[in-house]
């Protein structure tokens, strides 16, 4: 694994539908500056940046990193730009750890933003290729069957997928960065909203949300320098598979699975469900916590929704997931896989404020993007193993 | 710092309009060229990673469909970068350091004849301020050669020559799509694009594709001594960024080029061979200089990307003509570069060596 890498500074913006407050620099530097005042530093600490974002048909500007770079202090250093579709912003954490654990560099701030007021995200993903069908269907459309499949595989109950966005929102309540604050959400009203694509209600779904998140990854040695608990990171790993061909598993995917093995073994966790302590995961329907926790080894086939009824997988379960309120509270696409690897951070390092997870030690950090076919996946804790 | 080689590389051909092949059927017989080359099978290949953009398709996710092409079954540890492919290797090359992965796989595309080049590459300046008044990137690449001109760092007349050597070397190059014998006065006896650039100052349009493979120490020497060809270690790798607003930039300097240069040890030792990613004749003249690079210096004799200019591929193209030099035997030392951005804004720096 190369050296040791820790998050010392996390920094997230306000996200909502629309801040109209912000140019695209405003939204990045807001993050950015955020992240290094959590560890007193500045931007001439910083050796390298890594910045993440999902298509940049999303804004209309291609390759913004470039017009970026002067407004995160990027001048005069390396700047490197990701993009793996929806895994992105954990794939950018990814490759910003990689840069310290490498020894190339001691500090590096990564970057992951969207700004989807600015342009419209249904049309933006699902543009008119020729000799292709034009499936004006946008990510709802395309993961709705695969929710039916595993409903007909799993016998899961048709309430789960109603329960995760009520345990979402609820949790986003404890959270003053997330887009949506929905106080009086239950079961009926998340049932009695307009049916999208069945059997996904409008709210068991993510938001278009603007924001976006930093962090500032350091080696050691830096690490031991600033104020705060580093959180260490434990593992790291990105997995993808195709999107075409007839031998996936679209419900429980292979990648998916051999992603989550590699943090694990790294990380020394053998018994997930008991070993780790809180995980945020990548939601963005209601329907993919029960999927993902079979697929990252929480429960066994087809029995993930017995977390969710039970109340497992709930702030004060025994699996808490998503105790920020994750990608359905708020979804700045190409930020949101970073959110999650940075509120993993905070929870081991202690700082997630009102919806720290009491004792937290060690948490999984994790993002998934295209046709679930993605992965980037990271395990962080509060001590060196 | 591991030791890291390139060790093999291959290219499509830069043409002007693939009309018959998408993006994917351009970059699978390079990959699948490239992997047969390295004398590796696709299984032991540790890390894969690509470059590419969607802005020139006018798709997004076009990685997507690539990846799908090359292959991924079983699941690989893969990313992307929506950059040069030369950016990708220094994503390989930084993996590459941890020491559990020997290999890695690194491709790039681009079908820059989709849209209106010049005008799809607007789309990377400031959306808000710049953009909207829509300046093309030739424009604002004369903007730099009329700079240059008026600080007396350059002529027509010197930067014709450069576009005369260019296509005369490139000759030599089968991948290239622009070669010939030019006369310098006839080149100058053609009328401005926009002033003070003609049309042999700028970079052909090109569609193409390109990978290299990268192995760690004992690997890459097996796998060059079976292929009968020196290891291309890299010695030296770096890369900068400048600010993009060119009312803040010195125009006739690129500061991000220098410290580059300076961090990958250019001085350190002479260069043989330097493959320089100059769209515009007049940013060889200015990387010359800021490279620190001499007249004993061979200068992108490919061609360069004033004889193929594959957007998001032209710079992976400088490491892997680079690196097939000192696979050959011809250069002990070489340079590639590597730029991005308006007016040379990004730029990176590698250095390759036999051993």
């Amino acid at each position: 694994m190369g050296r040791w890498c820790a998050v010392v500074g996390v920094g997230q913006t306000r996200h909502a539908a629309k801040r109209g407050d912000l140019s695209m620099v405003g939204l990045v530097r807001e993050a950015a500056i955020a992240a290094l005042e959590d560890c007193d530093l500045s931007w001439k600490d910083v050796e390298a940046l890594v910045i993440g974002k999902a298509p940049d048909m999303f804004e209309g500007v291609m390759q913004p990193e470039l017009y970026l770079a002067d407004a995160l202090g990027a001048v005069g250093k390396p700047m490197i730009r990701v993009h793996t579709a929806g895994s992105v912003g954990g794939s950018t954490a990814l490759v910003a750890a990689h840069l310290v654990q490498s020894g190339q560099f001691s500090r590096v701030l990564t970057v992951a933003f969207e700004k989807q007021s600015e342009s419209e995200a249904t049309w933006a993903i699902t543009p008119k290729i020729p000799f292709q069908p034009p499936l004006v269907a946008g990510a709802g459309g395309y993961f709705a069957p695969i929710i039916r499949s595993y409903i007909q595989r799993s016998k899961a109950p048709a309430d789960v997928g109603l329960r995760v966005a009520v345990k979402d929102r609820k949790n986003a309540m404890r959270n003053p960065f997330a887009h949506l604050h929905l106080p009086d959400i239950d079961i009926e009203t998340v049932a009695n909203s307009p049916l999208l694509w069945d059997p996904l209600h409008y709210l068991e779904c993510c938001p278009s949300s603007d924001g976006a998140c930093a962090m500032v990854l350091a080696d050691e040695q830096a690490a031991r320098k600033t104020p705060k608990k580093p959180a260490w990171v434990l593992g790291t790993a990105m997995k993808s598979e195709p999107t075409m061909f007839p031998g996936r598993n679209q419900i429980n995917p292979r990648a998916g699975r051999e992603c989550a093995a590699s943090v694990y073994r790294q990380a020394g966790v053998r018994n997930p469900r008991e070993d780790i302590d809180c995980a945020e995961i990548y939601v963005p329907f209601s329907w993919y916590e029960p999927m993902w926790m079979e697929n990252l080894g929480f429960a066994p086939e087809n029995e993930g929704w017995k977390m969710t009824l039970e109340g497992a997988t709930a702030f004060d379960g025994d699996m808490p997931i998503n105790p920020s309120g994750g990608v359905l509270s708020s979804n700045p696409i190409g930020a949101s896989g970073m959110l999650r690897f940075a509120e993993a951070a905070m929870q081991v390092s202690g700082r997630a404020g009102e919806h720290q997870v009491s004792g937290a030690k060690l948490a999984l950090g994790h993002a998934y993007g295209g046709g679930s076919q993605f992965f980037s996946m990271w395990m962080v804790g509060s001590e060196k193993r | 710092m591991r030791e890291v080689a390139v060790v093999s590389f291959a290219q499509a051909r830069s043409v002007r309009r693939d009309i018959l092949r998408n993006e994917v059927e351009i970059l699978m017989p390079v990959v699948a060229e490239v992997v047969a080359a390295s004398g590796l099978s696709r299984d032991r290949i540790g890390f894969t990673v690509s470059g590419s953009c969607d802005y020139l398709a006018g798709v997004p996710f076009s990685f997507v469909m690539a990846l799908d092409g090359v292959g991924a079954w079983p699941p690989i540890e893969e990313s992307h970068v929506e950059m040069d492919g030369a950016w990708a290797m220094a994503e390989a090359f930084t993996r590459l350091q941890h020491g559990d992965i020997d290999s890695a796989l690194v491709f790039c595309f681009g079908k820059s004849s989709v849209g209106d080049l010049p005008d799809v590459l607007t789309l990377q300046l400031d959306p808000y301020l710049v953009a909207p008044l829509w300046p093309d990137s030739i424009s604002v690449a004369a903007l730099q050669a009329r700079a240059m001109i008026d600080a007396g760092l350059t002529s027509e007349r010197e930067m014709a020559e450069v576009a005369v050597r260019s296509r005369r070397d490139a000759r030599q190059n089968p991948y290239a799509q622009l070669s010939g014998d030019f006369s310098v006065d006839a080149l100058l006896a053609e009328p401005c694009i926009s002033s003070p650039l003609r049309r042999h100052d700028c970079p052909p349009i090109s569609d193409g594709a390109a990978a290299i493979v990268l192995a760690a120490g004992d690997v890459a020497r097996g796998l060059c001594e079976k292929n009968g060809r020196t290891p291309a270690w890299i010695r030296g790798l770096d890369h900068r960024v400048d600010a993009q607003n060119l009312g803040v930039r010195d125009l006739t300097k690129c500061p991000s080029a220098r410290i580059a240069a300076e961090k990958a040890g250019v001085s350190a030792a002479p260069i043989d061979v330097a493959e320089i990613y100059a769209p515009f004749t007049h940013q060889e003249i200015l990387l010359r200089r800021e490279l620190g690079l001499d007249s004993k210096t061979r200068i992108n004799p490919s061609g360069g990307a004033l004889a193929a200019n594959p957007m998001m591929v032209a710079g992976l193209i400088r490491i892997g003509e680079a690196a097939s030099r000192v696979h050959k035997g011809e250069a002990r030392r070489a340079l590639a570069h590597a730029t991005a951005g308006p007016c040379l804004q990004q730029n990176l720096v590698c250095i390759l060596e036999g051993e």
